[in-house]
């Protein structure tokens, strides 16, 4: 319905040419995967650039922002003989010294599902065996967890590890930290149609930051850097929803009633980050029956407040703070590919480094 | 099958038979799947955004109609635009 329009290359080059008029130099954030992949994968990365615009990435990769600790809880796990089920790009990432693949080329039981709930029938025909749903993602991806969560009659075998993130605490961290220069932010689609307008406008009020919830149509981005600039040059500073197509000022309230139900917000650390406070949904105490953390506490506690080294040279935490271009890293595209990724933002196909690479970006 | 690269991509798909138990048959221009409608209201016709098997919001071709509309108002003041285009 109507994508065409979105992908209208008559109005993307008039949106860059009212850019380039305004004639103001802008430094501007998202934090998505999909983003990323259409600002590369339609070259519009470098004609933003031409106008004034540059855009980085920031920590919108769930996969990368997962750290070697988690991963490694999850590899103990497998290695004790559950049955592991995720989504696909989390089995490459390393934890300590190996990543779930690894585990799953050795003999373990790693399995991709392409919904929570395929991990229900998994259990089921595997009835002598725990099976650890590793539930990674943000708000789009939480509800499907909250849905498994929330199923009657779920086997016993089957518990959840829960490492879902929300984005609004990861963006105030970096608001707050002052390390980036951020002219204005692009909020992601998919998270805003679950959490609606209202839990961004805080970087508007506090800190003045103008922004711009965007699909991910190639017009989509370049008229949320058209937004950004105008509101610059007018001296606004407002918080835009560009996605009303999909995103409702109140989000899904039955998708938010279900995290509500089944999540507590908790404190952890996002690599490259230190913890951030209430950026964790974890599995709120009624359902701790079906919190992996706790049914394997004795297990997992040789781990608890172990810390694993990022690998040498890589620059994953820098790129998804938004300091650093993956083109910067010293490894990119030498001793790091996605063929032979060495951080997780060159394994994840939501990764800055893996999309740069794939689509062949220009040099910088 | 739909396999999404994207952890927080939604795949559009047009809702084709709504089937027991909260689920519906989704049509992805011509690969058709079930998705699960425990998150939102549809009805045969309309287009929903389905992420990990579930339908987790409506499209409303209204909006994105009047989305443009409003883009193209606002380019049209700009000297390197014509008539604001065909929306």
């Amino acid at each position: 319905m109507g994508r065409d329009d979105f992908r209208d290359p008559i109005r993307v080059r008039k949106a860059l040419d009212a850019i380039s008029e305004l004639g103001i130099e802008l430094s501007v954030m998202h934090v998505c995967g999909t983003h990323q992949d259409t600002l590369v994968r339609f070259g519009l990365e470098p004609l933003l650039k031409e106008v004034g615009v540059s855009v980085r990435q920031g920590p919108g990769c769930p996969v990368c922002v997962t750290t070697p600790e988690e991963v490694e809880l999850a590899i103990v796990l497998a290695r004790k003989g559950a049955i592991i089920c995720t989504f696909g790009d989390m089995v490459k990432v390393p934890g300590r010294d190996s990543t779930l693949a690894g585990e799953r080329s050795r003999g373990s039981d790693v399995r991709i599902v392409y919904s929570p709930s395929d991990s229900v029938a998994i259990a089921m025909e595997n009835p002598d065996k725990e099976v650890v749903f590793l539930g990674i993602g943000f708000e789009t991806t939480a509800p499907t967890t909250s849905a498994l969560l929330l199923k009657e009659d779920l086997p016993t075998n089957l518990s959840i590890l829960s490492y879902h993130r929300t984005v609004p605490e990861a963006l105030s961290f970096i608001a707050s930290s002052g390390e980036v220069r951020l002219d204005g932010l692009i909020e992601p689609g998919h998270v805003s149609m679950i959490i609606g307008e209202e839990p961004y406008r805080f970087l508007t009020d506090e800190y003045g930051i103008p922004q711009v919830i965007a699909g991910f149509e190639p017009l989509d981005l370049v008229m949320a850097c058209f937004e950004i600039a105008r509101m610059k040059a007018e001296g606004r500073t407002e918080l835009v929803n560009h996605y009303s197509r999909a995103v409702r000022r109140d989000g899904n309230p039955s998708a938010l009633a279900a995290m509500r139900k089944t999540f507590v917000k908790g404190d952890r650390r996002w690599r490259g980050f230190p913890v951030i406070e209430g950026s964790a949904l974890d599995i709120a105490p009624e359902f701790s029956e079906r919190d992996a953390l706790r049914r394997f506490e004795e297990q997992l506690e040789p781990l608890e407040g172990v810390t694993f080294p990022e690998p040498e040279g890589c620059s994953c935490g820098e790129v998804l703070r938004g300091i650093v271009d993956p083109r910067e890293c010293p490894l990119f595209g030498t001793a790091c590919t996605p063929d032979d990724p060495v951080g997780p933002c060159m394994v994840s196909r939501e990764g800055s480094c893996n999309i740069l690479h794939r689509w062949g970006a220009p040099d910088l | 099958m739909i396999v999404p690269s994207a952890m927080c991509l939604a795949i559009p798909g047009r809702v084709v038979e709504i089937l027991d138990g909260r689920r519906a048959m989704v049509d992805y221009g011509g690969t058709r799947r079930e998705a699960d409608l425990t998150f939102v209201e549809a009805v045969v016709g309309q287009y929903v955004l389905v992420h990990a098997g579930f339908a987790m919001q409506v499209l409303e071709e209204s909006d994105a109609l009047e989305t443009l509309a409003l883009w193209d108002e606002a380019l049209s003041s700009f000297s390197g635009s014509d008539d604001g285009g065909d929306a």
